[in-house]
């Protein structure tokens, strides 16, 4: 067994193990020395919070909401920037660099310059056109972090995508050109069945991810107004280092291993079968 | 890729690829842009694009009023810190596992997948308590370790793809020409292998630069890397936004750089080879 191997099974099981017996006591570190066996209640406790309901419900929609927008704006811009053009490879670079923003850096960015309801240039652009300047982060929390994050995912998605697109053979589509396959049905037909599996991949990769955003909720709304941008993650955090409830933050952060764990398991059959091939 | 194309076709896509890309970019502009601006002018509405008094002032003031290069050093310790030993860890595994691959080898990488899959407050609790006890919250050593485990399945994997495909014919070549062993070594691994070492450095020292999980529950004021500084013009009476944009441009140029001389093994690296 080589160091590495080692060093990672310790760094697992150890937290990992610790998470499973915590999330058992009654916890709170405001409260030491008062640790005592509760069976399943932090489960129940945590379960049964309306907040987890509705962190859930948010987890799966900024996920959902993301994937979408990344996924489907992706494929548009690998499909474009397939396509010659002057300038090419710098537009390439103006569409990947979002990707390489710190979470911080983008989320504080959209926030104040482009989506505050007073100085933001969205609201400029809406007076402009004689309209009301919405305040975005009060009034569609959720909304916003999803088109935050999705402006970072974005470029991960076309990458991957334009990467995939390269390595179609250009023989098959010139044939199918020469058929007489119009463009749509080249797309469709052609395109589309060849870059499945890199939409595959984009999309168990960026899930994977996407359930643990965590720094754009921080630094926007702070999960608020109420719960309504809460996620999974930040739901456990605010539980851990906000309440000091360690037994109730570790049952929810079990919860959210085996939710991670459900979509892992595809993903990992799916690699696996490549590195077979 | 020599496709026809007509004149007229190729400038359509091109009033479409850099209306779309700059539009995709503005925000990195905008904040560029932003940080050259007064605080007055930061605010204005409407807003000034170019024509504004061209001020450096933001640069110096972030220094002075909050130890800006602190945090970059942070930064750049944390992240290059925590990749270098990581790679030191990895490289043998990854070898290993190249060169000489037994039946559990496949068994082994598909297990040291999953555990980039658990997410992070799934352990947040735990390790929090221990960096707590261990008086490991708010060093640079603390994030290192952090970032150094959460990141070491990518870094053997990557590393893993590029062995691979060194042909094994060649060191055997090279051993019946006589070659020593660490002849071999030195003359004919190491050179090929570079390339492949060097681009897990490159993309590790990305991820780990703009990590935000870790790096905002685990520091406070003393080992706060770039990710949580900035963080910290979020509340209310930290509305510099010339100040966070100078602040914000100088923490994402030197990643955006190397950024896009990887994009290549960024593809393989986080696809884990899936996507090449």
């Amino acid at each position: 067994m080589s160091p590495a191997v080692i060093l990672l099974l310790v760094w697992m099981l150890v937290p990992l193990g610790m998470t499973l017996y915590f999330s058992f006591l009654r916890y709170n570190l405001l409260m030491p020395g008062m640790e005592e066996w509760t069976g399943f209640f932090n489960y129940r406790y945590f379960l049964t919070d309306p907040a987890f309901g509705e962190a859930l419900t948010n987890t799966l929609l900024l996920v959902g909401g993301v994937l979408l927008i990344s996924v489907g704006g992706g494929l548009f811009l690998a499909l474009l920037l397939d396509q010659p053009f002057f300038g090419q490879s710098i537009v390439r670079l103006l569409v990947v660099a979002p990707f390489f923003v710190m979470p911080t850096v983008s989320a504080l960015v959209w926030k104040n310059m482009l989506m505050h309801p007073v100085n933001g240039l969205f609201a400029w652009i809406a007076r402009t056109f004689g309209l009301q300047p919405i305040d975005w982060l009060a009034s569609a929390p959720l909304l916003s972090i999803i088109f935050i994050v999705a402006w970072g995912w974005l470029p991960f998605a076309t990458l991957i995508l334009l990467t995939a697109l390269q390595s179609l053979d250009e023989e098959q589509r010139e044939a199918a050109e020469m058929d007489g396959a119009g463009v749509f049905s080249r797309l469709i037909y052609i395109v589309i069945p060849h870059l499945a599996r890199a939409i595959t991949v984009v999309i168990l990769i960026e899930t994977i991810f996407l359930l643990s955003v965590f720094a754009e909720i921080l630094v926007t709304t702070s999960g608020g107004p109420g719960n309504a941008s809460t996620n999974i993650t930040y739901l456990i955090y605010t539980q851990a280092l906000l309440q000091f409830d360690v037994g109730g933050a570790s049952a929810g952060g079990i919860i959210a291993v085996i939710l991670a764990n459900i979509v892992a398991i595809f993903l990992i059959r799916m690699i696996g079968k490549n590195l077979e091939a | 890729m020599a496709r026809a194309v007509s004149t007229k076709q190729k400038l359509v896509y091109t009033v479409i690829g850099w209306t779309v890309g700059l539009l995709i970019f503005f925000p990195i502009l905008w904040t560029i842009l932003t940080s050259f601006k007064t605080e007055g002018e930061a605010i204005a509405s409407p807003p000034s694009f170019v024509l504004f008094d061209w001020t450096l002032e933001n640069y110096a003031e972030v220094q002075v009023r909050s130890d800006y290069f602190k945090h970059v050093m942070n930064s750049i310790i944390i992240s290059f810190g925590s990749t270098f030993i990581g790679l030191l860890i990895a490289i043998p595994a990854a070898w290993a596992m190249a060169f000489s691959p037994t039946k559990r080898t496949k068994d082994i990488l598909m297990w040291m997948l999953s555990t980039k899959m658990l997410p992070p407050v799934g352990v947040l609790v735990p390790i929090y308590l221990i960096y707590r006890d261990g008086g490991l919250l708010d060093t640079q050593i603390g994030l290192i370790i952090v970032l150094t485990m959460i990141n070491l399945p990518i870094i053997v994997w990557m590393l893993f793809t590029y062995f691979k495909d060194i042909p094994s014919d060649i060191l055997e070549a090279a051993r019946m020409d006589g070659a020593s062993l660490r002849k071999e070594i030195i003359h004919v691994l190491i050179p090929m292998a570079i390339p492949g070492i060097a681009s897990t450095l490159l993309l590790n020292v990305i991820l780990a630069w703009n990590e935000a999980f870790w790096t905002l529950n685990l520091t406070a004021a003393d080992a706060a890397p770039l990710t949580a500084f900035i963080a910290s013009y979020s509340s209310p009476e930290g509305l510099f936004w010339a100040k966070l944009s100078a602040a914000s441009t100088l923490a994402i140029a030197p990643i955006l750089v190397l950024g896009w001389f990887s994009q290549k093994q960024l593809v393989r690296g986080l696809t884990f080879g899936a996507v090449k």
